[in-house]
């Protein structure tokens, strides 16, 4: 299988902080990958890494087998919404679509002006006078008529109401069925990548807690109720990710390459949404600060 | 990525072409007067009469009387002072900056262009328009300014020699010399705008500097690109035009220069010892009831010299492939710099 994104011992400081450190992944193609953290995890930084627009301080980057922006060639297969999806705001619709067109090898004019119709946009309105969600989707439009073979999306869908949001991910999810295109896109938010994505990436404190497809992560992880005992030993192949105790019961969220059959635990599958809170709150307690993201639980 | 760079300064095309277009009616207008009163006095054929110096006055003289005339002269000076400093600020400031405010160059930078295309096609396209613009101007205001630019190469008074066209205040604003301006300013523009990342800042940034060399370049640099002429004569009693007696012993000396054309770096008289000389004041000179005159008479009995430093008329094209050349060259070691710094620190 071939690895659309490839790190090893990836590394970004500014100045002193490290907005993400030693970042080793191997993203499988045709899938749509979401990147999920809190915000100021590291999420834009690796994105912006894969697209090229920031250079690693440390280790290597490659995407789709080149180093990211290092030729045109490169820059026509991955295509790239950034976050708060800018656009030229005095430039008209149409002008955005010539753009495209100018700038891009492979561009599919029939796309572009297909999508631009059904979302009805004005050919001859500028840029800056688009709502929020049609901005999105005008830069959407952008980056699928360029007919990447990766499509790279930051926060998508994080400054649109919820309307928009579901119309964004509806046309994401209709993308994929038509193109053959992989997709990696980050959210702070587990509800909106529940819903398209079937890989996931959990960033924190500037490090990847855990990668893997949902189906691998969901046949790994465990949610396990039991008697509050804080003196049972617990067997050696649980990995412990998060240990909740509250009046007479404990709670438990293992990662483990065997079946949990211990009459003691009552195992229940675990939802994406806590696996991944219990990995942010992990970090969160690693860097010895309260976790971040109960307010959004 | 042409297609990109004009369409978002087309804006800024059509505004500059309008502005050049006004300039040049202007200039056409009140320049073919000026050609033809040039024709009648003159001037060009003076040299077969031997009688250049008196007219040229009578037509400097009758070029002043037109109303607009010196305005014009004076303002087209400052505009293409100006210019550079509009192209630097408006052009170049933003170019990149723009950009990285507003997020747009992570648009612009996931096309498939590399980012040293990106800059190298816009600011080849705006270096160009920048160079025609004040190419165009300076073609203009060097044709409309000819004629009295020809007059003032055989005038020699004082206000004359602050003047012509190889005179600090003019001199950037004829010839080639304002396409190096207008090029450095842009470039100050743009290294500004990728250094500061920010618009506003840029631009003022951008105005500071170009300033700077506005002020600097021919007060500290210019004079010394081709070393000067100098000229040691003995003082010309009825040249001196300016007398000062600070007190009862010292006394200063100022005589015109009497070298037309040129552009006078230093002019000193220097007392027979070969030191400058201040004095001592003579009686004449010092005295409430005698005349200038007498006073003129006194010092020519001094034996005093005049020491002076100066380019020669006949320099002002060398100085200005030099000047175009110089600035030219610092454009593109900016340019270079932000190509640089727009790979490898821009990230």
């Amino acid at each position: 299988m071939t690895a659309i994104l490839h790190s090893r011992a990836l590394g970004k400081r500014y100045r002193q902080r490290w907005a993400l450190s030693d970042c080793t992944l191997q993203i499988p193609e045709g899938r749509v990958v979401g990147l999920v953290g809190p915000n100021g995890a590291g999420k834009t930084t690796l994105l912006h890494l894969a697209t090229g627009l920031l250079a690693p301080t440390s280790g290597t980057i490659e995407v789709l087998g080149q180093v990211p922006a290092a030729s045109p060639a490169q820059l026509a297969k991955v295509g790239f919404v950034a976050q708060d999806t800018p656009t030229y705001p005095s430039l008209t619709v149409a002008d955005h679509l010539t753009l495209g067109a100018h700038m891009n090898p492979h561009w599919d004019g029939d796309l572009a002006s297909h999508r631009i119709r059904q979302l009805r946009l004005d050919l001859r309105q500028k840029a800056g006078r688009l709502s929020g969600g049609q901005r999105a989707q005008l830069a959407l439009t952008l980056a699928l008529a360029k007919r990447p073979e990766l499509l790279i999306l930051d926060e998508p869908v994080a400054s649109l109401d919820p309307l928009a949001r579901r119309e964004f991910l509806q046309v994401l999810t209709e993308v994929t069925a038509e193109q053959e295109l992989s997709i990696v896109l980050s959210s702070h938010l587990v509800s909106d990548l529940e819903r398209v994505c079937d890989y996931l990436i959990v960033l924190a404190g500037s490090r990847v807690q855990v990668a893997g497809s949902v189906d691998e992560l969901q046949a790994s992880h465990y949610q396990l109720t039991g008697p509050r005992n804080d003196h049972a030993a617990l067997p050696a192949s649980w990995l412990v990710i998060a240990d909740n105790h509250t009046d007479g019961q404990r709670t438990l969220v293992v990662r483990t390459d065997r079946r949990v059959i211990d009459p003691a635990w009552t195992t229940s599958p675990i939802a994406m949404e806590d696996l991944v809170l219990a990995y942010m709150s992990q970090a969160a307690l690693a860097a010895g600060r309260q976790p971040l993201l109960e307010a959004q639980s | 990525m042409i297609w990109l760079t004009w369409r978002q300064f087309r804006a800024q095309t059509i505004v500059t072409s309008a502005a050049l277009a006004v300039v040049g009616v202007v200039l056409a207008a009140t320049g073919l007067h000026l050609m033809h009163l040039f024709d009648a006095s003159g001037v060009a054929t003076c040299h077969a009469h031997g009688n250049c110096a008196t007219l040229a006055d009578k037509f400097i003289n009758l070029f002043k009387a037109g109303a607009a005339n010196s305005s014009l002269f004076y303002g087209s000076i400052g505009v293409l002072y100006l210019a550079p400093a509009l192209i630097g600020v408006f052009w170049g400031a933003p170019l990149v900056a723009r950009e990285i405010e507003a997020g747009t160059f992570r648009l612009a930078w996931n096309q498939s262009v590399t980012r040293t295309r990106w800059l190298a096609v816009k600011l080849g396209l705006t270096g160009l328009a920048a160079m025609a613009t004040a190419g165009m101007l300076s073609l203009a205001v060097t044709w409309w300014a000819g004629p009295i630019d020809q007059a003032l190469q055989f005038n020699s008074s004082p206000e004359g020699a602050g003047l012509t066209r190889l005179a600090p205040e003019v001199f950037g604003a004829r010839g080639i010399a304002p396409v190096g301006y207008a090029v450095l300013a842009l470039a100050i523009g743009v290294t500004a705008g990728v250094l500061i990342r920010r618009t506003i800042p840029a631009m003022a940034t951008t105005l500071a500097a170009y300033a700077g060399v506005l002020l600097a370049w021919p007060n500290w640099i210019r004079p010394h690109l081709i070393t000067p002429l100098r000229s040691i004569v003995p003082l010309n009693p009825a040249a001196i035009n300016g007398v000062m007696t600070p007190n009862n012993t010292q006394m200063t000396v100022i005589a015109a220069a009497n070298k037309p054309g040129a552009w006078i770096i230093s002019n000193q008289t220097i007392a027979p010892s070969g030191h400058l000389f201040t004095g001592p004041a003579t009686q004449a000179c010092l005295s409430r009831t005698a005349s200038f005159q007498a006073c003129q008479a006194s010092i020519g009995r001094l034996h005093l010299r005049q020491l002076i430093s100066y380019q020669p008329a006949s320099r002002f094209w060398a100085f200005q492939w030099y000047e175009a050349g110089i600035f030219l060259t610092l454009a593109l070691a900016l340019a270079g710099f932000c190509f640089w710094w727009i790979r490898r620190r821009l990230t």
